[in-house]
């Protein structure tokens, strides 16, 4: 994920200062990795660096003083350039899975027990986000949806994977 | 009663060394399974894999060439037509992936059946299933026939009719197989709800690792054996 297109497009909605900005981002996005203050600023200042946002204002506090953002008629350009673009599908073509699968066969260890392990393991995790879907919102049930889908995908190569073992273990010459 | 090589010595339903042939196919060539009270487990596998003669043999359906069946210590085998009989109607609820409802009654007769057959008066029996057919969300269509409902009522249908007479295992062959993703969804979510709620214990065969996300563990078939997945995950 961009996350200094993704701040970009929360100031869209109006000028915010730092905090405020990561702190619509964690609610919104950031439910497994919440941003870094450090991460916020850094993007500030690159993004005014190259004109995307201006400073609205500066208050000053008993700490430093804070800089209210607001986006910029180039910020809004560029927002609406990502989003319009569609991202590009990765393949995952040289998986670490396939990966260890391959290696397994070719030490003589049990690749079937590798890959029954990885399911045990993906299954784990898809029960954890069913659960935390069936307690949460609309947000919270989308989010866990995408992960469920993936790794359901992922599932279904094992089980393939796991089928054509033996197939797999004489082309690899193992 | 048999000891098994998973769940334990409190477990509802016990299979050991199960073997089945059709002519010359092997269904299960070996499978052990258990369950206790209350627990969800998935039955995963490929198809023509055995899950579902293993589900088949644990309710008593198909009897097993070979290996034994116990339910509360009692083998299925020793027993005679009639208390297997019994069993499937009491102590077992089956909902299978097209509802198997009947087509002549309507739905809330479909779901007082199991209280019928067991002798509950009309009255009471559709009092029950109408509380059962609120709590899955199909109250609105208990006047209607089978025929003029969507697969998704009729499958939570199917499953308040299972339920309706507390049995302590369900058995669920590819209960959301017919339905779309949404759908199968809020099946899940309602039989599973249900499920802990009434201690029940729930035996669900599918091939959706989604599905099998509802369970609390899941064992896997293959070529007839079944393997149990409990305990094998923890990423590095």
């Amino acid at each position: 994920m961009s996350i200094s297109h993704t701040l970009l497009g929360l100031l869209e909605a109006g000028p915010r200062h730092g905090y405020d900005l990561k702190r619509a981002f964690d609610e919104r996005f950031g439910h497994d990795r919440p941003l870094h203050y450090g991460q916020v600023y850094s993007t500030m200042s690159r993004l005014l660096k190259n004109g995307l946002v201006e400073v609205d204002g500066i208050e000053a506090g008993d700490g430093p003083e804070r800089k209210r953002y607001a986006i910029t008629d180039a910020g809004i350009t560029d927002v609406g350039n990502w989003l319009g673009t569609p991202e590009k599908p990765e393949p995952y073509l040289q998986s670490t899975l396939y990966t260890k699968v391959v290696l397994a066969l070719l030490t003589g260890r049990d690749a079937a027990e590798l890959l029954d392990t990885q399911r045990a393991e993906h299954l784990r995790m898809m029960r954890e986000l069913t659960r935390r879907k069936t307690g949460g919102d609309l947000a919270d049930q989308l989010i866990c949806d995408h992960a469920l889908f993936h790794l359901e995908a992922d599932l279904r190569w094992l089980e393939l994977a796991a089928a054509r073992l033996d197939k797999l273990a004489r082309e690899v010459g193992a | 009663m048999t000891s098994s090589t998973t769940g334990g010595a409190g477990a509802l339903l016990t299979a050991t060394a199960l073997r089945k042939t059709y002519g010359s196919t092997s269904a299960l060539d070996g499978a052990h399974f258990s369950i206790n009270p209350g627990e969800i487990v998935a039955v995963m596998g490929p198809s023509g894999s055995g899950k579902s003669t293993l589900l088949h043999c644990l309710a008593g359906i198909v009897t097993p060439d070979e290996g034994t069946v116990h339910y509360r210590g009692h083998e299925l085998s020793a027993m005679s037509d009639a208390e297997r009989s019994a069993l499937r109607r009491g102590d077992f609820g089956f909902v299978f992936q097209f509802g198997q409802l009947v087509p002549e009654l309507t739905c809330v007769e479909n779901v007082a059946l199991p209280l019928r057959l067991t002798g509950v008066d009309r009255r009471s029996a559709e009092a029950k299933a109408v509380e059962w057919m609120e709590r899955l969300e199909v109250d609105t269509v208990r006047h209607k026939r089978p025929g003029q409902v969507s697969g998704g009522q009729g499958q939570r249908v199917a499953i308040a009719r299972a339920l309706v007479a507390s049995p302590r295992v369900l058995f669920a062959d590819e209960p959301t197989g017919a339905l779309d993703s949404l759908n199968g969804e809020r099946v899940m979510e309602l039989l599973t709800e249900a499920a802990r709620e009434t201690r029940a214990a729930v035996v669900l065969v599918t091939h959706e690792s989604r599905v099998a996300a509802y369970s609390d563990r899941e064992v896997v078939v293959r070529d007839g054996k079944a393997r149990d997945l409990a305990g094998m995950a923890g990423a590095a």
